[in-house]
């Protein structure tokens, strides 16, 4: 079993077929629906968490990839660009899903992505602009 | 800053030929320490090593053993700002209105004098600011500088906009009127609106807290009656050496204290002053806060030299005898709501009445204990000497509010 999160945009003519029943119902994939933002006939976006057996993820990703839909893992999404990072910690207050952490031993700053709910409050709490999600 | 002073001096030299004669406990002096430190004899801690062996060691005992106790920082400090001399052009101008990058700098200084202040922006680029045109500069980088002016008999020339870089002006000096605050505030929001402060971004309803210092490695922590750092101390500034050059602006050494007398919110600072030319942009970076503006990271370290088992005392306080403020930045006039200590900020969250806040930094520790590191590296070498103050600073000062009197429309 693994747990993964990935990004998915839909393109505006990618319809109204039932993806996530299918992910359960055809893959044994257990999902979680952590991020979404539709707008219809434009575009959609959704943050999804899958939990299942590797190789039945490894399917589904190839099931939703097969209906024009961009399926990538979420830490391809998410840049930080750590060697300019000053350890300040501005962006650990307002992570809450705890996905950016203060290392309590070095107080240097720990990324955890695949804890991150794209809240994207680190973006602006950031005072050197180090932090870039692609969720849109 | 004149009779305390004195009177400091009078008193530490009676007290030193005192102990003299009567054998009494261990006195360094800076020649002695500064004797030590080039013949690669000298002891140096970092104040949370000295802190560490405080727990097994008496201040009389530190004193014998060690000689200087390094101290750092690494936080946004708006009082920023550097000095530089642009060279004169020909034909020459009295700049009477200048831009670098867009960015205005003071025009007040002579022809080619300028100041350009960290927190400085164009309104209508808020987001980089004179720490940008700092950090820029620093980096070797291009900046266009653009300046108006009248035009007179000596100086005919009316407009200029030329690129110029670190090599190309004269003197580039940091000079910061108010850095290194001594503690301070930890910031909260009661509200139910997230807000965006130079303490960073404060989630609604209590669920964080922000802390700025670097608790038992903190400079004016470790001196907290300003007994060592005084006008003329030698520092580590920016990766380089520079100078306490003034008490800091909003000097306050009267706010409330612990049974330690360390004050449990923000009181002293130090003015600072070094070349930026010999500078590393790893402890000066600019920054911009989201909603409030720019401000500018600068990475200050400080010795302290052990002199005599009070100062040894001063320097092995630790994380859980420090105390600070918690304030309300949501509610107007910043209530206090309580007081934590660095080790409980420090542990990752706090207790506020019954609720439990999860806490974040905003300076870097991490940093911190890197300048406080390479500062004890110099002394170790001997390249860096500690500095008798040639002046010590007052006591006794408060600070006035801004009264707003009636405006005369006459």
């Amino acid at each position: 079993m693994i747990k993964k999160r990935y990004i998915l945009n839909f393109p505006p003519q990618s319809g109204d077929k039932a993806f996530t029943y299918h992910l359960v119902k055809d893959y044994d994939i257990r999902i979680n629906i952590l991020k979404a933002e539709v707008y219809p006939g434009k575009r959609g976006s959704l943050l999804l968490e899958l939990q299942g057996k590797k190789e039945n993820i490894e399917k589904g990703v190839e099931y939703i990839k097969s209906h024009k839909i961009t399926c990538e893992s979420l830490d391809k999404r998410i840049s930080w660009k750590e060697e300019k990072c000053i350890d300040c910690g501005n962006c650990t207050a307002v992570c809450f899903a705890g996905a950016l952490n203060m290392n309590r031993e070095t107080w240097k700053l720990e990324f955890d992505k695949s804890n991150c709910v794209v809240c994207e409050l680190c973006i602006p709490a950031c005072p050197l602009n180090l932090f870039e999600i692609d969720f849109r | 800053m004149k009779t305390r002073a004195d009177f400091g001096i009078v008193f530490f030299r009676l007290r030193a030929s005192d102990f003299e004669l009567q054998n009494m406990p261990k006195i360094k002096t800076y020649e002695e320490i500064n004797r030590k430190l080039k013949s690669g004899e000298a002891v140096v801690l970092t104040a949370e090593e000295v802190s560490k062996m405080a727990k097994e060691m008496s201040p009389e005992e530190i004193v014998e053993k060690v000689d200087v106790v390094t101290t750092a920082t690494f936080g946004a400090m708006c009082s920023s700002g550097a000095i530089i001399n642009f060279g004169h052009a020909n034909p020459p101008i009295r700049m009477e209105k200048i831009r670098l990058n867009g960015v205005p700098c003071y025009e007040g200084l002579a022809a080619v004098d300028s100041y350009i202040g960290a927190t400085a922006c164009d309104p209508d680029n808020p987001k980089y600011g004179g720490a940008h045109v700092i950090q820029d500069l620093l980096e070797g980088r291009d900046v266009v500088l653009e300046a108006w002016a009248k035009g007179t008999d000596c100086y005919p020339r009316k407009h200029i906009k030329t690129k110029i870089n670190i090599n190309t002006i004269n003197e580039f000096t940091l000079f910061n009127p108010r850095n290194a605050y001594q503690n301070y505030n930890v910031a909260v929001n009661t509200t139910q609106k997230m807000i965006h402060t130079y303490m960073g971004t404060l989630l609604p309803n209590l669920r964080n807290a922000t802390y700025s210092t670097s608790g038992e490695l903190s400079p004016l922590l470790n001196d907290p009656e300003f007994k060592t750092i005084g006008l003329g101390t030698r520092i580590f500034l920016g990766g380089t050496q520079g100078f306490v050059v003034w008490p800091g602006t909003q000097f306050h050494t009267t706010k409330p204290k612990n049974e330690l007398g360390v004050p449990v919110t923000n009181a002293a600072t130090i003015a600072v002053m070094g070349n930026l030319k010999e500078m590393s942009p790893d402890y000066i970076k600019a920054a911009y806060y989201e909603k409030y503006g720019v401000s500018m990271f600068v990475g200050i370290g400080i010795p302290i030299p052990i002199l005599n088992a009070d100062i040894a005392k001063r320097v092995s306080i630790n994380n859980s005898q420090i105390e600070t403020s918690v304030l309300d930045y949501g509610t107007v006039g910043t209530p206090k709501l309580g007081q934590v200590t660095y080790e409980e900020l420090q542990s990752g969250s706090i207790k506020v009445g019954n609720k439990k806040i999860r806490t974040a930094p905003v300076a870097s520790l991490a940093k911190a204990r890197k300048i406080a590191d390479e500062l004890k590296q110099w002394l170790l070498k001997g390249e860096f000497e500690v500095t008798k103050p040639v002046q010590m600073f007052p006591g006794n000062t408060s600070l006035n509010g801004l009264k707003e009197t009636e405006a005369d429309n006459d």
